[in-house]
């Protein structure tokens, strides 16, 4: 009926054009491959570096029981961890509940209006706000306009606003995977939205809760910008207070007011020191601090496998 | 018989105290209003952000011209003359992120494209955990990695690099964004429906062109919003900078010469001892008002691509 | 057709049983017609199992007559999709599948379940349940599987263009909007675009799945219509959810149950005068 077009498509080689799309998709693959491994094996071959240069100071058991030091070779990460420790206290117990209810009102209350769309965008913005930006806000509200000083409240209050749309977003994603049908047969009994919310949906959605408050933490144990910007140092040779105290009524929150440091200020310190024994510190400081957070990643990931597997 | 109990009528059932549903809907109530606070609270982190930026800023513009500002090629808040042009800065974060994106877009475009179309469940399942271990890497780790491993590195090739540079920091900043990447340009892949690439591979198309010609385009949107957030996180990264870029501000367009970025000189500032309320505090939040103000742009336009695509499927 | 009657004996059940007077029994489990006209392939001993080790497909066998219509009938789940699915190996994409049994294609006598599977798309078209025109003008779809097998020229891919959209009759239609986006017509419209996209590259078979599942009435009844048109053009094996629609444009149908093919007759008999009672059963709505 198409003479014309019936010319041309009977004169093609199947065979020679199915080669040739084999022989792309075969380049495609391996180059997708070689990338993936150049990636990976460089990475893999800076944290190994890294490893081996931080190895002498990594065996010494003082390293992790000694205050900063002048000299490089005495000088350990205890205010560093206890520091880094006090600050993700106040970070989550800021930052977990309010980012929990906003996102459990962003995702089943909020009604489709202006006012659930300025808050989206501004979550969405949020995220992607550099890190430095907030430590501006802290430093000219918190420490300055507040007078509430470089202490562990400021930097565990900068560090929860930071991660708050971390949790925001996780708490939507693990809400939205719910199937429906729960929710109906949680109001089908009569439950009405707070008790449909409490008794079924968040317990269903505390695995994917729960990971995200945990990649939200790692990231804030990460987080080196924002504290400087508040002015914290890295050289502090005393701890906060104890939070439990030997009198009357046991427990003390001096600690919230202390001067502290934390982990990746205390690597930034020794990574700007000229002397090269610092730097074996630094790198020391380093394997401590992937270390920390590669495992409340990982222990994030084995959540949400486990979650997804039952 | 069936009338002898007046109290329980047939057709009732269960009776429930009034009192019970008034205090039922109470809380009903009062968790409403406290979620909806708590979800106005983000809104109040931007409303202090851009107030706290605005008020300092706005006192830095009244001693510094805003002309001066935007079109100056000298930055020395040290001096005893002062000069506030902002062009340095921005040069030194154009020139890092440049670098960076230049390594993180084609590496991270192969990489999703391999992930989603051409690798096998198991090795997705696998590759996917890692690039999110690899994002939760602290940026100070990276920046040892800049200074101590990289730049030396470089110098083996280029003896003229200097130790101070910007060339490794963005490349190393390319590859601490390539999971971030990667992750973004693959979900917008994976949004392309199944029925699409069926139909690809129903006219006889390779892998190759299924991915070309079908999922790439049609997941356009959703890769630019990627590569869009990338530049916004590149623009924004300030630890590899601070440690391995130097904090000279230096106007130049030249990698292999050392420079700073916007955030590294409100990092330099932030370390040294700088009174309140001094021109060189104000200029930090100048220079702050200038990285909102970029990021709030890529970040926008990212939220919009990323929702053009979650809708179009 | 001597390569017919070879494969009539590899069957097993050379159905000379055409007996119009014949009674469907009530014991018969399987009831086959061997068919007169040419054929443009047959199935022998074809079995599928999905990657996760479910057998979908169970010893079918059964002849595709050369330019007429076949239908495929049957309760949902029966395999009746899956098996079409082996025509084109569209199963290939996915991981851990596996064939034994053949398709062997006609006069050609090539078994499509060992050739390259990019081969075999390239020479089996198919339309699916939804319509999926790619995210382009409707220009660029029709032609996208011109492209990929080096047609450039601007002429001919105009001409065959035009042929394609007015086999499937969507031509009137879309003639000045050919670079419009094809998403932006309606449901009706793409699907009978997805089959003008399938027979731009004159596909040796083309197999339709469900293809009006997803549309209403009036769009059903125009793919109906462009359908009967391309039988005696057209090599078409199409899966129906809806046994008036085998009946209305099929020349040929079976019926599968159970990842079995239970009859397969030419369709009028297999309507009126089913051979078995399973067959009966399901067509007469007593399926149970």
């Amino acid at each position: 009926m198409n003479t014309l077009s019936e010319n041309v498509l009977s004169g093609i080689d199947y065979a020679s054009i199915s080669r040739k799309n084999r022989s792309r998709d075969i380049i495609f693959a391996s180059l997708g491959i070689f990338v993936l491994f150049i990636a990976i094996t460089t990475l893999v071959a800076l944290f190994l570096d890294l490893a081996m240069r931080g190895a002498p100071r990594l065996a010494d058991p003082d390293f992790y029981t000694s205050f900063p030091s002048r000299r490089p070779l005495d000088a350990g990460i205890l205010s560093a961890w206890v520091g880094t420790i006090m600050v993700m206290v106040v970070t989550a117990v800021v930052a977990v509940p309010l980012g929990v209810a906003a996102g459990l009102y962003l995702e089943e209350y909020a009604k489709k209006n202006w006012f659930t769309d300025v808050i989206e965008i501004n979550v969405s913005n949020l995220a992607g706000v550099p890190s430095i930006v907030y430590g501006l806000l802290a430093l000219g509200l918190f420490v300055q306009t507040f007078g509430m000083g470089e202490t562990v409240l400021v930097a565990g209050l900068v560090l929860a606003l930071l991660i708050l749309p971390i949790i925001i977003v996780s708490t939507r994603e693990a809400i939205r995977s719910i199937p429906s049908e729960l929710r109906e047969a949680a109001y089908g009994l009569g439950a009405n939205q707070w008790q449909t919310m409490s008794m079924y949906i968040i317990p269903a959605a505390k695995p994917g809760i729960i990971t995200g408050a945990i990649v939200g933490l790692s990231r804030a144990i990460g987080e080196t910008a924002p504290i400087i910007t508040i002015g914290a140092l890295s050289f502090i040779a005393f701890l906060p207070q104890s939070p439990i105290t030997g009198d009357f009524p046991f427990i003390s929150f001096e600690w919230l007011n202390s001067g502290f440091t934390v982990m990746p200020i205390q690597m930034f310190g020794w990574v700007s020191r000229p002397q090269a024994d610092f730097q074996i510190t630094a790198a020391a400081a380093g394997v401590v601090l992937i270390i920390m957070t590669l495992a409340m990643n990982a222990l994030a990931i084995y959540i949400r496998y486990r979650a997804r597997k039952s | 018989m069936a009338n002898s109990n007046p109290a329980r009528p047939e057709s009732s059932g269960l009776q429930v105290s009034p009192h019970f549903l008034r205090k039922r809907e109470m809380v009903n109530q009062s968790a409403r209003y406290v979620l909806m606070a708590a979800a106005a609270v983000s809104v109040l982190v931007t409303i202090g952000i851009v107030y706290v930026l605005l008020s300092e800023a706005l006192v830095f513009f009244e001693e510094v011209s805003v002309w001066e500002f935007v079109s100056g090629t000298s930055w020395t808040p040290m001096f005893s003359v002062p000069t506030f042009g902002i062009w340095p800065l921005l040069s030194g974060t154009i020139v890092v992120s440049g670098i960076a994106l230049a390594v993180s877009i084609p590496f991270g475009l192969v990489l999703s494209v391999y992930l989603s179309e051409y690798a096998p469940d198991n090795v997705r399942e696998t590759v996917k955990p890692i690039l999110e271990l690899l994002e939760g890497v602290p940026t100070v780790v990276y920046g040892y990695f800049a200074l101590l491993l990289v730049t030396p590195m470089l110098q083996l090739f280029l003896p003229g690099l200097p130790g101070f540079n910007m060339l490794a920091p963005g490349l190393v900043m390319g590859i601490m964004i390539l999971p971030y990447t990667t992750s973004l340009s693959e979900d917008a892949m994976r949004a392309v429906p199944n029925s699409m690439r069926e139909g690809a591979y129903a006219l006889g198309y390779s892998r190759f062109h299924t991915a070309t010609r079908v999922v790439i385009p049609a997941a356009m949107s959703g890769i630019t919003a990627a590569f869009i957030l990338a530049m916004s996180r590149a623009v924004g990264e300030t630890m590899v900078v601070a440690i391995a870029a130097g904090q000279m501000p230096n106007f130049t367009f030249n990698p292999m010469e050392g420079a700073a970025t916007i955030t590294t000189f409100i990092v330099q500032v932030s370390l040294g001892d700088v009174s309140h309320g001094s021109i060189a505090y104000l200029s930090i939040f100048a220079a702050g008002m200038v990285l909102f103000l970029l990021t709030l742009v890529f970040n926008l336009i990212g939220f919009f691509l990323r929702k053009r695509y979650r809708q179009a499927y | 057709m001597s390569a017919n009657e070879m494969a009539t004996n590899r069957i097993g059940q050379p159905a000379r049983m055409r007996a119009q007077s014949e009674r469907p029994s009530e014991t018969r489990e399987h009831w086959y017609l061997e068919p007169e006209g040419t054929l443009r392939a047959r199935v022998s001993n074809l079995k599928f199992w999905y990657g996760d080790g479910t057998q979908a497909i169970d010893d079918v066998s059964m002849p595709l007559v050369d330019k007429q219509v076949t239908a495929l009938i049957g309760p949902s789940g029966c395999g009746k999709s899956t098996f079409l699915r082996c025509f084109n190996r569209m199963h290939d994409l996915y991981q851990g599948v596996k064939y034994s049994g053949s398709i062997k294609l006609l006069p050609e006598d090539e078994n499509l379940i060992d050739l390259d599977p990019n081969i075999v798309r390239m020479r089996v078209g198919m339309v699916f349940q939804k319509p999926n025109p790619f995210p382009k003008s409707i220009y660029e779809n029709v032609i996208a599987g011109l492209k990929i097998r080096g047609i450039s020229k601007r002429g001919v891919l105009d001409e065959i263009v035009e042929t394609s959209l007015r086999q499937a009759a969507l031509w009137d239609e879309v003639k000045d909007r050919l670079d419009q986006p094809a998403l932006s017509m309606s449901g009706g419209q793409q699907q009978r675009l997805c089959i003008a996209r399938a027979l731009a590259v004159q596909p040796e078979i083309l197999l339709l799945d469900e293809p009006t599942s997803a549309l209403d009435p009036i769009a059903t009844a125009k793919i109906e219509d462009l359908i009967n048109q391309l039988s005696g053009k057209v090599t078409v094996l199409i899966v129906t959810h809806n046994m008036q629609q085998a009946a209305r444009i099929s020349n040929y149908t079976s019926y599968m149950y159970l990842g079995k093919l239970i009859e397969y007759n030419e369709t009028d008999s297999l309507f009126t005068r089913p051979m078995c009672q399973r067959t009966e059963d399901y067509i007469t709505g007593r399926f149970g």
